[in-house]
C-alpha cells in the first residue's frame, strides 16, 4: 500500500513536533491511543486567556506514517482558531485531506480524539466543564 | 558500489537465483511436455527433467528421489503432512503436538484438524523462542500420533533442537514433521541424520521460482504414508494428483543443487554481515534482539527498536530498503505478530520490531547502508515519540491508564 504524497511530506516535515509545558494552565494536553495497539498520540494546546485563540499546538506520536501524518496535520489546523472552531475539526476531513485509505481511518479518529481530549484538559483546569463526547464509531 | 534498492525480506521470498532461470527457460517453450505423457518424447523429456530435479532436490536434504512429492508450495506440503498423517492414521490416534510459533499454514491447518474432531495440543515457547523439551514429552498421549514442529522459525530465524525432538518423537512412536521451508537451502538439513519423517520446503526461499515445494514422505524406519488432500490422476505416487509443475520444478531442483554447493559459503558470509548489522543497531539505546541468537539461522535478526513504531520507522527508508515489521498496523485487527506475542514480548515491543532476512545477493555495502538509515530514523523518530520522552523522564508506561482503542 502506498502512502499519499500529503502523508510522506507531513512524515518527512512533521509540523510542530515539540512539548509545550503541561503544568501551565493555558495548556491543554490530550493523550489518546495505547502502546499496545501501535498508535499513541499526545497533543497539546496553548490557548490565549484573552481570546481564546489556540496560539500554538504541539504532537508527538508513535505509530505508523498516517498516525504521524494525522496528527502534525492537526496541529496546523489548530493554530489560529478559537478552541470553539477546534471543536469542528473533524476526522473525516482530516481523512481527505491525507487521503488515507480505509484501513488507516483509525489514525484520523485518534488525532480527532487526541483534539478533543486536549481542549477538555484545557476546560477543566480553568474550571469549565467537561465536554461529553459521544463514542467515536470507528476504532 | 551500493545497489538500491535494498532487499532484506528473503524470509518473505528470495529473487530467483539467475541460473535458476536459465535452466528452466526450454520446459517452457520447446521442453513444455506433460511428464504423465507416457508416449512420446515430449513427455519422456519432462520426466527426465523432473526426475533429474527430484535427485538434486533430495540430495540437498539427504533423501531419496522417491521420497520427494512435488507440491504447489509449502502451504500445501504443511497441509498435505498434517491433513494427511490425520486421516491416515486415524486408527492409532488423533492427538497431534505443535506449537504456538508455528507458520500459519501449519497453525491454522491444526485448527481445521479440530474442527474434525482431532486433539492439538500447542506448544508454548520459551522466551527465547526455543520449545521446552519437557513441555513436549509432558505433551505426549496415547493417542498422539504427530509431532509438528518448525525447523527454523520465519519472522525470528531460531532454530528449534530439532534432533532432541525427533529422538523424543521415535522412543513414543510417533511421526515428527517440520515445516522446514526457512532451514532448507540455509543450513544443512538432513533427514536421515535429523531423524525427520515428514518435511515441508519450498523452492521460492531458495532462490528458486514460486509455485513450488515439496514434501518429504520417509519410506523406510518407518514407512509413512499420507493421505491424497487432492483427487485426480494420482500422480507423485498418488500422494498428489495434478499435473507437474515441471518447469518450476527444473527450476527448483537447480536451486536445489546450488545451495547444497554454495550454502556453506553463503551462510559464513551472511552470518558475518547478520552479525555486523545486529552490533550496529544493538548500539543504538533499547534496542534488543528477539529470539535465542545461539540456535538461529545464520542470515536472519529480528530486533525490536522500544518507544519507535516498526511501520511508522519502516515508512523511513521503504522506497531504498525492503523489510518488514512486526507490528501489523496495516491489517484490520491491528494485532502485531503472534510470534512475537509468543516469546512474552508486550505488544508495544513486538510493534517497534524489524525482521531482517538477508539473502545470496545482499552486499556488505547494502548492510552499511541499511544501518546508517535505520539508525538516523530510528532517532529522528523517538524525538517524535510520546513513549520515547515518558521514558527518558522516567515515567512507567505501564502505571498509565491507557484508552484501548
Amino acid at each position: 500500500m502506498a502512502y499519499s504524497d500529503k502523508v510522506i511530506d507531513h512524515y518527512q516535515n512533521p509540523k510542530n513536533v515539540g512539548t509545550l509545558d503541561k503544568s501551565s494552565k493555558n495548556v491543554g494536553t490530550g493523550l489518546v491511543g495505547a502502546p499496545e495497539c501501535g498508535d499513541v498520540m499526545r497533543l497539546q494546546i496553548e490557548v490565549d486567556d484573552f481570546t481564546g485563540v489556540i496560539r500554538d499546538a504541539k504532537f508527538k506520536t508513535f505509530g505508523c506514517g498516517s498516525a504521524i501524518a494525522s496528527s502534525s496535520l492537526a496541529t496546523e489546523w489548530l493554530k489560529g482558531k478559537t478552541v470553539d472552531q477546534a471543536l469542528t475539526i473533524d476526522n473525516m476531513t482530516i481523512v481527505e485531506e491525507l487521503n488515507l485509505p480505509p484501513v488507516k481511518i483509525h489514525c484520523s479518529v485518534l488525532a480527532e480524539d487526541a483534539i478533543k481530549a486536549a481542549i477538555n484538559d484545557y476546560r477543566v483546569k480553568n474550571g469549565m466543564e467537561e465536554i461529553k463526547f459521544e463514542e467515536s464509531v470507528v476504532h | 558500489m551500493l545497489k538500491l534498492p535494498v532487499y532484506l525480506d528473503n524470509n518473505a521470498t528470495t529473487p530467483c537465483d539467475p541460473r535458476v532461470v536459465e535452466a528452466m527457460i526450454p520446459y517452457f517453450t520447446e521442453n513444455f511436455g506433460n511428464a504423465a505423457s507416457r508416449n512420446h518424447p515430449f513427455g519422456w523429456q519432462a520426466e527426465e527433467a523432473v526426475d533429474y530435479a527430484r535427485e538434486q532436490v533430495a540430495k540437498l536434504v539427504g533423501a531419496d528421489p522417491k521420497e520427494i512429492i512435488f507440491t504447489s508450495g509449502a502451504t500445501e506440503a504443511d497441509n498435505l503432512a498434517i491433513k494427511g498423517v490425520f486421516e491416515m492414521y486415524a486408527s492409532k490416534g488423533n492427538h497431534i503436538i505443535t506449537a504456538t510459533t508455528e507458520h500459519k499454514a501449519v497453525l491454522d491447518t491444526c485448527k481445521h484438524i479440530e474442527k474434525l474432531g482431532g486433539e492439538v495440543t500447542y506448544l508454548e515457547v520459551q522466551a527465547d523462542g526455543l520449545i521446552d523439551l519437557n513441555d513436549l514429552e509432558a505433551a505426549i498421549k496415547p493417542n498422539t500420533i504427530l509431532i509438528a514442529i518448525m525447523y527454523g522459525n520465519n519472522e525470528i530465524g531460531v532454530v528449534q533442537p530439532i534432533r532432541q525432538i525427533s529422538a523424543i518423537a521415535k522412543r513414543n512412536g510417533i511421526l515428527f514433521f517440520t515445516d522446514a521451508v526457512q532451514a532448507v537451502g540455509k543450513i544443512p538439513v538432513d533427514v536421515i541424520k535429523d531423524g525427520i519423517d515428514i518435511m515441508a520446503f519450498t523452492a521460492h526461499k531458495m532462490y528458486g521460482p514460486k509455485g513450488v515445494g515439496a514434501l518429504y514422505v520417509r519410506r523406510k524406519n518407518p514407512r509413512v504414508k499420507v493421505t491424497a488432500q487432492l483427487d485426480g490422476g494420482g500422480h507423485e505416487r498418488g500422494m498428489r494428483s495434478g499435473t507437474l509443475n515441471v518447469p518450476g520444478i527444473v527450476g527448483f531442483g537447480k536451486a536445489a543443487e546450488l545451495a547444497r554447493l554454495e550454502m556453506e559459503h553463503d551462510a559464513k558470509r551472511l552470518g558475518a554481515l547478520r552479525d555486523k548489522l545486529e552490533t550496529e543497531l544493538l548500539k543504538i539505546e533499547e534496542a534488543y534482539v528477539n529470539g535465542n541468537r545461539d540456535y538461529r539461522l545464520p542470515h536472519v535478526a529480528n530486533i525490536s527498536f522500544k518507544h519507535v513504531e516498526g511501520e511508522g520507522l519502516l515508512m523511513g527508508f521503504n522506497k531504498n530498503i525492503a523489510l518488514s515489521s512486526g507490528s501489523a498496523c496495516t491489517s484490520a485487527s491491528l494485532e502485531p505478530s503472534y510470534v512475537l506475542k509468543a516469546l512474552g514480548l508486550g505488544d508495544d515491543l513486538a510493534h517497534s520490531s524489524l525482521r531482517f532476512g538477508l539473502g545470496r545477493f545482499t552486499t556488505e555495502e547494502q548492510i552499511d547502508y541499511t544501518i546508517e538509515q535505520i539508525t538516523k530514523t530510528v532517532l529522528k523518530l523517538r524525538e517524535m515519540s510520546p513513549l520515547w520522552e515518558m521514558y527518558k523522564e522516567g515515567i512507567d508506561l505501564n502505571s498509565i491508564e491507557w484508552a484501548h482503542h
